[in-house]
């Protein structure tokens, strides 16, 4: 029987890097990227699950890292935003956002490439309408989401 | 307002269980309303017990029932052949809840488990006998657009927010329930408790029991969920249903019906169903059958409009559901 402690070891691999962490009990992933990573790309929005600015990819598949406690991720893998660029290059999906104005603010645009990344993944990125149903767990307070359909469109129908 | 808890990780069931026995102790899955409750301050567990790696995250095709496992992602189950293609109602019930994200995350029976979403429920500063027993209900007199007519009391007018569980009870759903002394089955409907004077108490759950499946009778039948919000997608419903019926010729064979989004637990509509099972398939029986559905509504100052909402979400379901009727084989 595993005894309840106040902290936790866990090993967390985070774009590609593999990490040795003694966690607070009730820390987020949202919280561990953040403080003890210092990798701020991934945004706290609302941080109850309901915005989507801190999506990351758990083990290949998107979830709000405020709703994700870090002492369960044990061995998995995470995907922040600082990890979707290769080699200095831009993924296709962050050149198709920039080429579609799909930002005005930017705060929530992490959020909304990761979580679109996760839908073109899930193959669920077939048609506008299949978009919009499938990206509403990502918010965006300046209302760029006609562009940030356009870009997903973009990127899920050109060479990944 | 946040307290720190200490966590540590069940290696099984029977482990899960006994960490449990001590007080102060919560059950930890999917998280994410557990960890929205406890930022609240409306959890507050001084240790959490790590269900998440237990090995009941699968569905079990069997013959006659299907076995979900209570660890089951929301995502998981939605995309499970068997419910895709045996039980499209469960099947949209499940696509209908959360997000995508949460979908990834959060568990069949962590679902089922789920605190309402009542705001005087969710904000510390009013009165509200389920965070506070004793304290009366702000929502009785206050903002009650989003509350409940059906299953009410002078204690507690909060609606249960699940889809999930609508559907089930719509298909007859039973649960698994392990504790120290063994297993017990439990029906869904029979799970979930009225507020009455105890609002604070939600379903026949025992202290340190631990919800492990959800087994689903794989009857050959139609069936539906319909959710109506106030925004197309990633909101909890203002009114849902769920209908499951065998239908031959023109003619109504075997019906259950559970209403979302009115009632203080998921609500079966058993004067729909009684109008309705044996009856010929024509859209005035449909339409009469469907005002039974809001019999013993207590409306409150501002939810009156759910009542014929409730009426009209029914007749669609049944009108899209059931007609025009298959051809028999």
């Amino acid at each position: 029987m595993n005894m309840p402690t106040e902290t936790v070891e866990i090993g967390l691999t985070v774009n590609g890097r593999s990490h040795r962490l003694a966690v607070p009990a009730s820390a987020t992933v949202l919280d561990v990227l953040h403080d003890c990573l210092s990798l701020a790309g991934t945004k706290k929005g609302c941080d109850m699950g309901s915005c989507g600015a801190c999506t990351v990819l758990l083990d290949g598949r998107r979830v709000n890292a405020c709703l994700a406690l870090a002492a369960q991720q044990d061995g998995r893998e995470i995907l922040t935003i600082e990890g979707v660029a290769r080699d200095g290059a831009l993924h296709p999906l962050q050149a198709a956002f920039i080429a579609r104005d799909a930002l005005q603010c930017g705060y929530c645009t992490p959020g909304q490439i990761m979580s679109a990344l996760g839908l073109i993944a899930e193959g669920g990125a077939k048609s506008e309408a299949e978009i919009r149903e499938s990206m509403s767990g990502n918010l965006c307070r300046c209302g760029a989401y006609a562009n940030i359909v356009s870009a997903i469109v973009d990127a899920a129908s050109g060479p990944s | 307002m946040t307290s720190p808890f200490a966590y540590a990780r069940a290696a099984d069931t029977q482990d899960a269980v006994r960490l449990a026995a001590q007080p102060g102790t919560a059950f930890l899955a999917g998280g994410t309303d557990f960890l929205q409750l406890w930022k609240a301050g409306l959890a507050a567990p001084s240790r959490v017990i790590d269900i998440g790696r237990l090995a009941l995250d699968r569905i079990e095709v069997r013959d006659g029932v299907l076995v979900i496992g209570a660890l089951t992602r929301l995502a998981d189950a939605a995309g499970h052949p068997s419910i895709r293609h045996e039980l499209p109602g469960l099947a949209q019930a499940l696509l209908a809840s959360a997000s995508p994200q949460v979908r990834n995350m959060a568990t069949v029976g962590g679902n089922l488990m789920q605190r309402t979403r009542c705001l005087y429920f969710r904000g510390a500063d009013f009165a509200c006998n389920k965070r506070a027993p004793g304290s009366g209900c702000s929502a009785i007199e206050g903002e009650n657009r989003q509350h409940a007519i059906l299953g009410t009391s002078s204690a507690c007018v909060a609606t249960h927010p699940s889809d999930l569980a609508v559907a089930l009870v719509a298909l007859g759903a039973s649960l698994h329930l392990r504790g120290v002394a063994g297993e017990r089955r439990v029906a869904l409907e029979d799970f979930f408790l009225l507020p009455g004077d105890t609002s604070e108490r939600e379903t026949v759950l025992m202290a340190g029991e631990l919800l492990v499946a959800v087994e689903v009778p794989r009857t050959p039948q139609r069936s539906a969920y319909l959710k109506l919000r106030d925004r197309a997608s990633f909101e909890f419903a203002v009114v849902s249903a769920c209908v499951a019926a065998q239908v031959r010729d023109d003619r109504i064979e075997t019906i259950r019906l559970a209403a979302g989004g009115v009632a203080t637990r998921p609500w079966r509509l058993k004067a729909c169903e009684a109008a309705l099972a044996g009856a010929r398939l024509d859209d005035a029986m449909l339409r009469a059958a469907s005002v039974l559905a809001a019999e013993g509504a207590r409306p409150l100052g501002g939810n009156g409009f759910k009542v014929e909402l409730l009426q009209r979400t029914v007749h669609r379901l049944l009108a899209d559901t059931l007609v025009p009727p298959p051809t028999s084989p």
